[in-house]
């Protein structure tokens, strides 16, 4: 690469990161800001105040931000779970046997991905109030499923159709069952695309502001999305904008901590000296 | 240890194409077979019907004795080293090659014991806590040949494990190899492509041809007795080649002159009208270089020569010659499905390296007529072959074989006696 390629990708990089990252630190200087300042069109706090995460945090708003803090990472963790061992069997399925409709279930999975879930919002209302799951971490589980469950089967057919067939055929003339193939071979190479499914679908089930809004009432199930829409200010002549900022900081941490975490595990090679190349 | 039998094994493919034809054959205890065919023939289908892998359409695969048909790969107790080695890239070397014992769940000292003793015949001992990815290719094909020779297993199947190795290091895995089938005297498999490895390491060789078996021989019979033309083709590098010739009598015309048959020979090529020479080119020489006592076994021709390769021990010319259209396409077709494009009509002659024969000049050759076949056209059957010289060669292979087997037997007695109780324990 010549100097002044290199110096053209150093500004684009950095433009780029200044465009993704400015509103982010736009919401940061909000949450450090005092109501009064809030409006007043600069960047940085003219007095730099943690009134808001104090508000959240053990103030009036806590109550209300605090137990659907419990539920987001409560719900989603769960959800992800499910959804990252259901696919995996599915999508070993689906990239090692042969069956029929196994096109078909991929067609469903995709089809269910892009299907807008303002429209099944409001039978699945009805529904979860008559059978008892309005408002509970079943009621939106279930839901949760069905949006990362999709994305996770395809994801992870995919690191599975990487995975060269002759290992686990190997491992079964080495006299291991198919079960114990498996466990013991596939599951560990496939152990990047674990990662990188379990992330989606985490992102996925903590970022959903429509089922958590229309699918609870208290704070026994009230995921964190929702719970920030109905922040109120101090007075009903003042915005919860600085609440809101600081909420949405905090809210945003456990997702920037599960990246840089799993980031190597995701970049490790896949299937790196597994056959001659 | 066992033999292994085929009896009438077809494969057939959803779209009804038999991939493997009905084919029978028997490999002995203690024997080193080799499949060997052009790409697409079903040799590794056949060897991965052994193994489990694939399933039987019809027929018998008999193991040890027992009927292994519907067994899993698992219950059949073979081993096998796969051509682009399928190592387990998150474990260790160690790991790897333990990896059928520990779910055979064998006891952690006798692991450590049978891996080391693995490790140490295939001088992988440094390289036991490396992680395949930093290993070199022979190195790896070290580790899936010790993941197959460390439990004792009924036989070892090789698909084509030497073909993604560079040419230096695969003459020395094939050496490598055959040191170690001889020593442990273990019933092979070994699927390849390559005719080097097939000759070198072979007691026995079985060419396919479009799933079906031509010749089950030793190699020296397939050289020296094919059964047709392909078969012929196939085996020998540089190829035998094919001169278009018609009968009168006794007497063969080809592009290169006349060649004399003798009386059986004549009576067994009688009939036909248009034949096919087979000759293989180090029948040819320089006539200036032949000794005159041994000239008039043959004959003299002269031709014009296009193209001459020396390499040091040896060197080759290459004679064109015309070829009715027939014939022509027949060896078109031939050597299309022997994996090779021939485009023109041409003979590779052998001379000796200290032959003067240049490029682009008539030179003068000679011709051993004694070992020449003849070939059918249309069926391609061999007409001049001598079975019973051909099945002489192969029973002396064979003796030699089980001479071998006998030596390597003792030899293990001796040298592996500690070893030799654990095996008795795993058997028990």
């Amino acid at each position: 690469m010549s100097t002044k390629e290199r110096s053209w990708w150093i500004v684009a990089g950095v433009a780029i990161a200044l465009y993704a990252l400015f509103p982010i630190a736009w919401i940061v200087s909000l949450s450090f800001k005092a109501p009064s300042d809030l409006a007043n069109g600069s960047f940085l706090p003219s007095l730099f105040t943690t009134e808001n995460y104090s508000l959240i945090l053990d103030g009036a708003a806590s109550d209300l931000f605090l137990p659907a803090l419990r539920n987001s990472f409560g719900i989603c963790l769960i959800a992800t779970f499910i959804s990252c061992v259901l696919s995996m069997f599915a999508a070993y399925a689906i990239a090692r046997l042969d069956f029929p409709g196994k096109k078909f279930i991929l067609g469903t999975a995709l089809a269910v991905a892009i299907f807008p879930v303002i429209s099944i919002v409001t039978p699945l209302f009805n529904l979860w109030r008559q059978i008892g799951l309005y408002d509970t971490w079943p009621g939106l589980i279930i839901p949760y499923l069905s949006l990362t469950l999709p994305l996770s089967i395809w994801t992870m057919s995919a690191f599975f159709r990487e995975i060269p067939w002759e290992m686990e055929q190997a491992a079964q003339v080495d006299g291991a069952t198919t079960w114990q193939a498996f466990r013991k071979v596939i599951v560990p190479l496939a152990a990047p695309g674990v990662f990188t499914t379990a992330i989606i679908a985490f992102f996925i089930a903590w970022n959903d502001f429509v089922y958590g809004i229309s699918l609870t009432s208290t704070g026994a199930s009230r995921p964190v999305p929702a719970a920030l829409g109905l922040f109120s200010g101090a007075s009903q002549f003042e915005d919860p904008t600085g609440a809101i900022a600081a909420a949405a900081v905090i809210v945003t941490i456990p997702v920037v901590v599960l990246v840089l975490v799993f980031q190597r595990r995701i970049v490790a090679g896949l299937t790196n000296g597994a056959v001659k190349g | 240890m066992a033999s292994i039998e085929m009896k009438n094994i077809v494969k057939k493919y959803g779209d009804g194409f038999p991939a493997v034809n009905d084919i029978s054959l028997d490999i002995a205890d203690g024997e080193f077979m080799i499949l060997v065919g052009p790409s697409g023939c079903g040799k590794s289908t056949l060897l991965r019907m052994i193994v489990g892998l694939e399933d039987i359409t019809s027929g018998d695969m008999i193991i040890g004795g027992e009927r292994v048909n519907d067994k899993a790969p698992r219950d059949r107790n073979l081993s096998m080293v796969f051509q682009n080695y399928a190592l387990y890239p998150h474990m260790s070397v160690y790991e790897n090659i333990a990896f059928p014992l520990r779910l055979a769940k064998t006891p952690d000292d006798k692991v450590d014991r049978l891996v080391k003793e693995a490790a140490d015949v295939l001088e992988l001992h440094e390289h036991l806590e490396r992680k395949p990815a930093n290993l070199s290719g022979g190195q790896r094909q070290r580790v899936a040949m010790g993941r197959a020779i460390v439990r004792q297993a009924e036989a070892f199947l090789f698909d084509e494990p030497l073909s993604n190795l560079d040419a230096k290091l695969r003459g020395q895995m094939r050496t490598e190899i055959a040191r170690l089938q001889r020593r442990l005297g273990i019933t092979t498999v070994y699927v390849t492509h390559d005719q080097t490895e097939a000759m070198t390491l072979g007691d026995r060789v079985c060419v396919l041809r479009k799933g079906s078996i031509q010749q089950v021989a030793s190699p020296r019979e397939l050289y020296e007795q094919p059964v047709n033309l392909f078969v012929a083709g196939f085996i020998g590098s540089p190829p035998m080649n094919f001169l278009p010739a018609t009968i009168d009598g006794a007497t063969l015309t080809t592009p290169f002159g006349t060649i004399e048959l003798d009386e059986k020979r004549a009576a067994a090529v009688a009939g036909h009208e248009l034949l096919l020479v087979g000759i293989r080119p180090e029948y040819f020489e320089d006539a200036s270089l032949v000794d005159e006592a041994k000239k008039h076994v043959g004959t003299t021709f002269t031709a014009k020569v296009d193209v001459t390769e020396w390499l040091g021990d040896q060197q080759y010319a290459y004679i064109p010659y015309d070829a009715p259209d027939a014939i022509r396409t027949q060896l078109r077709d031939l050597s299309r499905e022997l994996d090779s494009e021939e485009l023109r009509t041409q003979a590779i002659v052998s001379i000796d390296s200290t032959s003067r024969i240049r490029e682009g000049r008539d030179a003068e050759f000679w011709l051993d007529t004694r070992k020449v076949h003849v070939f059918d056209p249309e069926t391609g059957d061999n007409l001049t072959r001598d079975a019973e010289a051909g099945a002489e060669l192969t029973r002396m292979a064979t003796e030699d074989r089980e001479e071998q087997v006998a030596e390597a037997a003792g030899g293990l007695t001796g040298e592996r006696s500690g070893s030799g109780a654990g095996t008795g324990s795993t058997a028990a």
